[in-house]
């Protein structure tokens, strides 16, 4: 097989799609250019009954690409309330981008610092409590360093995580389901022991030294030997540039390198 | 004897005092009541509690005028712009008292108020700091039945006055909400004891064509105390289909917080000033209605 050119930006769509492939017929959010790539690859591939939106209102009949295009076909009504009544049915899969994660997988997008007097505010915890207890969720972390992989727990803990610590009743939260972390580095789950974290596949030239270097809690790993996060296919690669015309997937890592680190 | 519940935003903020909790109606770039908004920027009102959900420009613009002693919300967006810089300022200099919540208990809260329950049980926040914030006291509750899950006890949110934009009304309070998207501005008006809305245009209520309409009609008129005719009362956020939202003067606003002079010059050409100056500071009606749709 010859080898196809690809960016890291392509290999991760690519690992992003993974994550919807046995949803069936689910609401699916992609936030974010490659996370949202990805959810548009997977309804274009392996999983054509995802239920795409258009960002506004509208469940659309194809994913919608980036930036300008036609007015996609609207199939059915997605209003911020219907949101919620889905979302509250675990009928959604969302693939988010905290600032921080922990080894609970307890995300935050809301402060750094005090959430009094924080040092840095930031969005404000959105529907990320309610979408963490509700429906899977998956995360894209582009920057896979001590900053956002922290140590101890998140700063203001926005989506709940597998930690008894909070659990109410010694339970934990019923609806909670974490699927995968794709990250700049490599992808993970939630399937070491305890729910600890778990690096399944490495990018090409990564190692898991390097992973656990810039992660700031004890990762587990699926094996001594780690695969390799599979590299687009031609025709992957194809629906890539049709969902991201205009190629806002160049912008997401500086220098937009290569999928194959030298 | 007619029931004619027109009057001028001046009129709305007059009905206002100071400490009072207001609820601000729309999502972070849509449907924003900002001309009530701006009103109560110039006004002498002070100490407000401010429940903005789904927070957009109005949280900001308020801030930086110093209206408020505390904000409920679930987040502060301009959308495009992912943060508001008036909003981040004010947060990071510890300005006022949050309540931070998920925006689905942030409607429950809405809802039990609406429906006069003192809470809704909820299952979002479990397992968070939401509810371990110093500003209120959350409690749970045990499911009396079989599965006995503990479970939030989303307190009602109850509001002294609700603002929100709709496109058009009759004099008598019966509105049309003309968006794609009726967003979460029924509950807010339902959970709040008065509701003043600012609107498009005052027509007929022959014009409003409620027949047709009426999927529009987001609310009973015996919850809408008084209308406003303020057009492009909603800009620099949208108010689509009649426009779109303004992100040049999305940015022009962002732009003023990079110093107290910026603020002050923004202060005085775009918000001490009444709504037809407003208009024509920010390009005139033209413009306004010639602004694309945004792509997302």
């Amino acid at each position: 097989m010859s080898e196809v050119d690809f960016s890291l930006a392509e290999l991760v769509i690519v690992a992003c799609a993974e994550a919807f492939r046995d949803d069936g017929e689910v609401m699916v959010t992609g936030i974010g250019p490659l996370p949202r790539i990805g959810a548009g690859l997977a309804k274009l591939t392996f999983n054509p009954a995802l239920q795409s939106t258009d960002g506004e209102c509208w469940y659309t009949s194809e994913p919608v690409s980036l930036g300008k295009r036609p007015l996609p076909e609207a199939e059915g009504l997605c209003t911020y309330a219907r949101v919620f009544d889905t979302l509250w049915s675990g009928r959604r899969h969302a693939m988010v981008t905290p600032v921080q994660i922990d080894r609970y997988g307890q995300a935050n997008i809301s402060v750094i610092g005090d959430h009094k007097k924080p040092k840095a505010a930031m969005l404000g915890a959105r529907g990320f409590p309610g979408n963490s207890i509700s429906h899977p969720n998956s995360f894209f972390m582009p920057n896979h360093n001590k900053r956002s992989f922290v140590d101890g727990e998140v700063d203001f803990v926005c989506m709940a995580g597998y930690n008894p610590a909070r659990y109410l009743n010694g339970k934990p939260p019923m609806g909670l389901d974490y699927r995968i972390v794709v990250t700049n580095l490599c992808v993970m789950d939630f399937g070491g022991p305890d729910r600890q974290m778990r690096v399944i596949s490495l990018h090409p030239g990564v190692t898991f030294d390097e992973v656990q270097e810039n992660t700031g809690f004890e990762l587990a790993k699926i094996g001594d030997n780690i695969p390799e996060t599979p590299a687009p296919t031609a025709e992957q690669l194809s629906l890539i540039a049709q969902l991201d015309p205009h190629n806002v997937r160049a912008t997401v890592f500086k220098e937009n390198p290569s999928g194959r680190r030298k | 004897m007619t029931l004619d519940k027109r009057m001028s935003a001046a009129d709305v903020v007059a009905q206002l005092s100071d400490g009072m909790t207001i609820g601000i109606g729309g999502w972070a770039t849509r449907r924003k009541p900002m001309a009530l908004v701006r009103e109560i920027a110039r006004s002498n009102l002070k100490d407000l509690t401010i429940v903005a959900g789904f927070g957009g420009p109005e949280i900001g613009l308020l801030a930086a005028a110093g209206k408020i002693k505390k904000l409920v919300f679930a987040f502060c967006t301009l959308d495009q712009i992912a943060l508001d810089p008036h909003f981040r300022a004010s947060r990071q200099a510890g300005a006022y008292e949050v309540l931070e919540l998920d925006e689905g208990m942030f409607h429950w809260g809405l809802r039990a108020a609406a429906m006069n329950l003192p809470f809704l049980p909820s299952r979002a926040g479990v397992g968070t700091d939401i509810i371990k914030q110093s500003s209120f006291e959350f409690k749970t509750v045990t499911s009396p039945y079989e599965d006995g899950e503990e479970l939030v006890a989303m307190p009602a949110i109850k509001v002294d006055v609700a603002l929100i934009h709709a496109h058009r009304s009759d004099e008598r309070g019966n509105i049309l909400t003309l968006s794609d998207d009726p967003l979460f501005d029924e509950l807010l008006v339902r959970a709040s004891a008065k509701s003043f809305v600012s609107v498009e245009k005052v027509v007929s209520t022959a014009e409003l064509d409620m027949r047709n309409n009426g999927r529009f009609n987001l609310v009973d008129r015996c919850f809408v105390n008084g209308v406003v005719e303020l057009p492009f009362g909603a800009h620099p956020t949208s108010a689509n289909p009649d426009y779109q939202l303004d992100l040049k003067h999305i940015k022009t606003y962002c732009d003023s917080a990079a110093s107290p002079e910026a603020w002050e010059e923004y202060r005085q050409t775009y918000v001490a000033v009444d709504q037809d100056t407003y208009v024509a500071n920010v390009g005139g009606a033209d413009a306004i209605n010639a602004l694309p749709k945004p792509i997302y």
